[in-house]
């Protein structure tokens, strides 16, 4: 019988330096092969994933709230290219392939290119980011995801000054994407960030969760996280992104305009047109009652960022 | 063998209510059950689906039986429609609870300003006078007004469809389905009136 345990690992804090930053290195090396393994297999035993990011240290931002489980987290999902069941992606997204991976960089940047993501994370200082989501269809989790602030990785493509927006873009792979047949949503999906959104603190890749690697129902192996924003912004296995003049178009915006606009911050003063945002039911408990915090509880880190903004029309 | 039948849909039709009663009962005792991870949605979605379902079987049963010329079929239509109730008001009753905890401000305010809310309101307001007159004293009592007043099946079918429809982001399968179902049964009932009328010249 495989142990499971949910707690991630102990930080090594009473390693020596030296030991300690070679044994990471080489911990990350070889974990990120086998990461690659388990991911490419389409594997999600959180035994096996589990040593993918062992010395991962706490980043800044994090909430002390209780944290959903890793069967919530993974098991209830919104990722349409699998099917519009919350249970879809779970069953069917193993079949998508997450090795090799890059994601291709272009529009006003002075680095484009293809990066893989293995690289990406290779090079980066990764954190435990333990972030609230609040899915605008008025449930919540709180989520220990390990990522890269997005910020680093732009700095390093170099956005160019004309640069205002940034454009993600999903995969769509229909042979391993059975609900990307049904056009209930245009695909490939994508999402956008203004530049100064997207090189905020906040913002984040994120490439595993609970110390492991990220299942792929939850956007494997590369993701974005914008915890001030509804669920939807924060796109899921990542294979472009585009620095642009123009504000991109949005995929939930192009299905319903008036419903899930650009900026879609969490505002419980501004209502879907079908169902009211002013209360949240966080997965776990059980009644609907949670009042939903402005910006999902990160006014204080960015609300500046909207000052003079009109939120009811720039929904 | 019409009363084993009888039994057998009685029994059949309470059969959801008590997976999901026993599902409840495993949650809240803490040994799991299968509501899956947001169980207040399962429930939501699980009666309101039963409710529906069987408000449809209930309008297949006239062209059933003109179809097939099985006439005792209609003894099961009360049994069908009152069912369809009983899963509505369970529907109702879940949104009640966990989704308002019986504040009434807030249900109000959720009738008045969301459109798929008033709609399923209207679905349910809909089959309570045909709930209440279901009994035999009152299809005595009310006659050809009786008839009448059950149209109103009609326009709880479509608001309850619609109610489906407003509720989900996205057209799905299940939310056309059902629309299609509900379509069909209504144009064959256009199709009997006008064959009726037609013979009838």
């Amino acid at each position: 019988m495989l142990i499971r345990t949910d707690t991630p690992l102990p930080y090594s804090e009473i390693t020596p330096e030296s030991h300690y930053l070679n044994r990471r290195h080489f911990i990350r090396t070889t974990a990120i092969a086998a990461a690659g393994l388990v991911a490419g297999c389409g594997l999600d035993d959180p035994a096996l994933a589990q040593a993918a990011f062992p010395d991962v240290r706490k980043g800044p931002f994090g909430t002390d709230e209780k944290q959903n489980s890793w069967e919530e987290i993974t098991g209830y999902n919104n990722f349409y290219e699998f099917g519009t069941d919350k249970s879809d992606p779970a069953r069917y997204a193993g079949r998508m392939t997450v090795r090799p991976w890059t994601v291709k960089v272009d529009g006003l940047v002075d680095k484009p290119g293809d990066y893989a993501v293995d690289d990406i994370i290779r090079d980066s200082e990764l954190e435990e980011r333990v972030y609230r989501l609040r899915c605008v269809e008025a449930w919540s989790m709180v989520i220990p995801w390990i990522g890269l602030p997005l910020a680093s990785f732009l700095k390093r493509v170099s956005p160019q000054s004309k640069a205002k927006f940034v454009e993600f873009t999903t995969l769509m792979r229909p042979s391993e994407m059975r609900g990307v047949r049904s056009r209930v949503l245009d695909w490939p999906y994508t999402e956008g960030l203004r530049l100064d959104e997207a090189l905020h603190p906040l913002t984040i890749l994120a490439v595993g969760l609970y110390g492991r690697v990220l299942p792929n129902q939850n956007g494997a192996p590369i993701r974005l996280v914008v915890p001030w924003k509804y669920g939807f912004k924060s796109i899921k296995s990542i294979v472009r992104i585009r620095l642009t003049e123009k504000q991109p178009a949005t995929a939930w915006n192009r299905m319903a305009p008036h419903e899930y606009g650009f900026y879609s911050n969490v505002n419980p003063e501004v209502d879907h047109p079908r169902w009211t945002q002013s209360r949240e039911r966080r997965i776990g408990e059980l009644f609907r009652n949670r009042p939903t915090l402005m910006f999902n509880g990160y006014g204080d880190q960015v609300a500046s960022l909207y000052a003079g903004m009109d939120l009811k029309k720039n929904y | 063998m019409i009363l084993f039948l009888r039994v057998a849909v009685f029994v059949a039709c309470l059969v959801p209510a008590l997976v999901l009663g026993w599902n409840t009962w495993l949650l809240y005792s803490g040994a799991g059950g299968d509501l899956g991870i947001n169980p207040i949605e399962t429930l939501t979605h699980q009666t309101g689906q039963w409710a529906l379902r069987l408000l449809l079987v209930t309008l297949a049963i006239t062209p059933i039986r003109r179809l097939t010329g099985w006439n005792a079929i209609i003894r099961f239509r009360r049994m069908l429609g009152l069912y369809a109730f009983f899963y509505a008001i369970l529907h109702l009753s879940v949104w009640m609870v966990f989704d308002h905890f019986f504040t009434l401000s807030t249900m109000v305010e959720d009738i008045a300003k969301r459109p798929f809310i008033t709609m399923g309101t209207l679905a349910l307001l809909l089959m309570l006078p045909l709930a209440l007159t279901s009994t035999t004293w009152a299809i005595r009592r009310l006659g050809r007004r009786w008839q009448q007043l059950h149209r109103l099946v009609y326009a709880s079918a479509i608001a309850a469809v619609v109610h489906f429809i407003w509720k989900e982001k996205v057209i799905i399968d299940e939310t056309m389905t059902y629309a299609a179902i509900l379509a069909a049964l209504l144009l064959v009932r256009v199709a009997f009136a006008w064959r009726r009328r037609n013979l009838a010249r």
